[in-house]
């Protein structure tokens, strides 16, 4: 093991002050490698989100130590965090989070906007995402006007334009049909097979299959299936 | 023991971040139950890991960081989105800048039609008196005006003529036309004598109706030779000079050599005789003039009541008393004293409610967008950068309202004024003053919901949608 992991929880813990206090994440321990592909399951306040959003930077632990791509996050202040989230992490959400009222490209570009990507370099890499996505033919198009699967291959292209080491996707298959869903996992396979890591929190058990290694959520403890 | 001393170690770590700390809380997390093989044990790892440390989070060119630009680009974004609101939220700016521009407007535009109502002569005509001073119940001039007085002040800027006269005082002498002494006729109040110097004719806009006016000739020479004025000349029988006639002051002769008319500043002098001031000093001791009239450029009023007394005798400027035009800007200073306070109230209620308005529809914006923001801050957003751009939003929109008002307003008032025929007077630093008020506005009113917009939770942010 010649590379640090790219995500690398240890002994995390959040809890929420009460009263009562709640404890949704419970001493959690886990590395995610580079290339890895990870499936997150776990019944509805299980912890997921909370797990989401302390991997995603968008709160802290409580207790423990978290290290995104080597560097300790807990030293930083919110400015750096939002830097580091902005270069290192891709974000797709179940909702797609795309803006209604710009248009695909927009949507796109709007990930370059804070993640410092070399201005010459944003148009003809968004342009190459969206190519990649097989929507480059929709790119003038208004997120309004797309199919759902669509719109959630529009989110993964934004997802990678900062080029991130790790795309986190919370249930982004959860509004879309077997067919689209199965088409966007092939996408995030695709991705995966070029190195980047990927975790996808899901309740669909056949989308947690797919990936190569699954964790299971419970009452804010984690374990490795 | 160990165990502590490294969790110190660590905690210094945290704060600073430094590769070796970070070392050594590798190792101790190794001793720890860590699951899979993540856990980086030997040390060369760990300096790379160090070295990630610093690389990870390179300085980004200052031109690929969130500009201004940018952030202008996703304002406009912002507004543009909603156009029927984007009405509704700048009408309340719309319509406090535009009550407050008509009402000055307004202002000035009356206060100008009171001010063309002046005497254009007023506006360039002065007057220098010695200053008065009481004594023993009189009115005593504590100075004196120089005899060459004229040729002083002429040459300042400004000043285009300046002449002096002076009462003569006559006592009991009559000025007659014929020298006879009736002790039957009915007495005649006889016409003042007054002396001047020979400018004073054109420095108080005077024309000569038959004849001339003495010269610097007559005025040295002591010459008798006296002009009239035109009520004084019907009153003693003059009505041509071609035949020399004379008149009397007392028994001495005097020829007359001229018929003047005009003079609106000082019409007393239509009813005079008028000598030069050498042949008054000569004849009747006139020990000094009582005032310097000048006739001046438009404009120059401050500039001359300043130096002419300083030209006049420069070791007591003080004792000399100048009348001159005030400047526009002091004109413009009493114009701004009148407008209608009520009205200027109204205004500034007005405003507030399109402040109030503004904040209003910032702060609606803030919870719809909720998801936006989210958005945002997941993508690498900071706070700030959250609440700059709601700010600059809520300043867009009042500086359009302000821009919109202003016009409105300044529309309203050359309306009014076409309407009265009047001449619409509008002060441009005023209207765009207001306009940038507007904007002011719209920072006031985007303060609170671009920290409302900046405190959201991403988390939850991002649960609303978009």
């Amino acid at each position: 093991m010649s590379q640090a992991p790219v995500v690398e929880l240890i002994d995390v813990t959040r809890s929420f002050p009460g009263p009562p206090e709640v404890q949704a994440l419970k001493g959690v321990n886990l590395a995610i490698d580079r290339g890895d592909y990870l499936s997150i399951v776990g019944p509805s306040g299980s912890g997921k989100s909370t797990l989401l959003n302390v991997l995603g930077l968008l709160d802290r632990p409580t207790v423990g130590e978290y290290r995104l791509g080597g560097v300790l996050t807990a030293a930083l202040d919110e400015e750096a965090r939002a830097g580091l989230r902005a270069r290192t992490i891709g974000f797709v959400f179940q909702a797609f989070h795309l803006l209604p009222r710009r248009t695909v490209l927009d949507n796109v570009l709007l990930a370059t906007l804070y993640s410092g990507v070399p201005r010459r370099e944003r148009m003809p890499r968004a342009k190459a995402a969206l190519d990649r996505v097989g929507l480059a033919h929709r790119m003038d198009f208004l997120p309004t006007t797309l199919s759902g699967g669509e719109r959630q291959r529009v989110a993964v292209a934004r997802a990678v334009m900062a080029s991130p080491e790790l795309i986190l996707a919370d249930e982004p298959t959860g509004n879309l049909d077997q067919q689209t869903s199965g088409e966007v996992m092939d996408l995030f396979e695709e991705l995966n097979a070029d190195g980047l890591s990927l975790v996808v929190i899901t309740h669909d058990q056949h989308v947690a299959d797919r990936a190569r290694r699954s964790i299971r959520i419970a009452d804010g403890r984690v374990s490795e299936l | 023991m160990t165990r502590s001393i490294l969790r110190r170690f660590r905690r210094r770590a945290a704060t600073e971040g430094d590769g070796s700390a970070t070392d050594d809380s590798a190792t101790e997390r190794d001793g720890s139950a860590s699951e899979g093989d993540g856990a980086v044990t030997d040390g060369d790892a760990s300096v790379t890991d160090g070295a990630r440390d610093a690389a990870a989070l390179p300085a980004v060119a200052r031109a690929d960081r969130f500009t201004n630009q940018d952030l202008l680009v996703e304002v406009s974004h912002g507004i543009g989105g909603h156009t029927g609101r984007l009405v509704m939220t700048t009408l309340g700016t719309v319509l406090g800048i535009a009550s407050l521009v008509v009402t000055i407007g307004f202002a000035q535009t009356a206060a100008g039609q009171i001010s063309r109502q002046f005497d254009a002569v007023a506006a360039t005509q002065a007057v220098v008196k010695p200053e008065t001073a009481n004594s023993g119940g009189d009115e005593v001039a504590t100075s004196t005006l120089p005899w060459d007085s004229p040729a002083r002040v002429e040459r300042l800027n400004g000043v285009e003529r300046a002449g002096l006269i002076g009462e003569v005082p006559i006592g009991e002498l009559q000025i007659t036309a014929v020298p006879i002494n009736d002790p039957s006729a009915p007495e005649v109040l006889s016409p003042t004598l007054l002396a001047t110097s020979p400018g004073l004719l054109d420095a108080v806009r005077g024309e000569v109706r038959a004849g001339r006016y003495f010269d610097d000739g007559h005025d040295s020479r002591a010459d008798r030779v006296a002009v009239i004025g035109v009520r004084a000349a019907e009153k003693l029988g003059i009505n041509r000079v071609d035949s020399q006639p004379s008149i009397f002051i007392g028994e001495r002769p005097y020829t007359v050599i001229g018929i003047v008319d005009g003079m609106e500043r000082r019409p007393d002098l239509l009813d005079s005789v008028i000598l030069p001031l050498g042949t008054a000093r000569a004849d009747f001791g006139l020990r000094s003039a009582s005032e310097l009239q000048l006739r001046i450029d438009a404009g120059a009023g401050p500039l001359v009541a300043k130096q002419a007394p300083i030209a006049l005798d420069p070791n007591a400027p003080e004792n000399f008393d100048v009348q001159a035009p005030r400047s526009g800007s002091s004109l413009q200073e009493s114009v701004q004293a009148d407008i209608n306070v009520v009205f200027l109230i109204l205004g500034v209620i007005a405003l507030l409610a399109g402040g109030l308005g503004i904040a209003n529809v910032t702060l609606l914006s803030v919870s719809e967008r909720t998801g936006e923001i989210g958005l945002r801050r997941a993508l690498g957003a900071t706070s700030r950068q959250i609440a700059r751009q709601f700010m600059v939003e809520s300043v867009v929109i009042g500086l359009l309202g302000g821009l919109i008002g202003a016009a409105v307003g300044v529309f309203a008032v050359v309306v009014v004024a076409l309407v009265q025929q009047w001449t619409p007077i509008i002060d441009l630093p005023m209207v765009f003053g207001a306009a940038v008020l507007g904007a002011v506005v719209g920072l006031g009113a985007g303060a609170y919901p671009a920290r409302k917009a900046s405190r959201i939770e991403p988390i939850a942010a991002l649960r609303a949608g978009v």
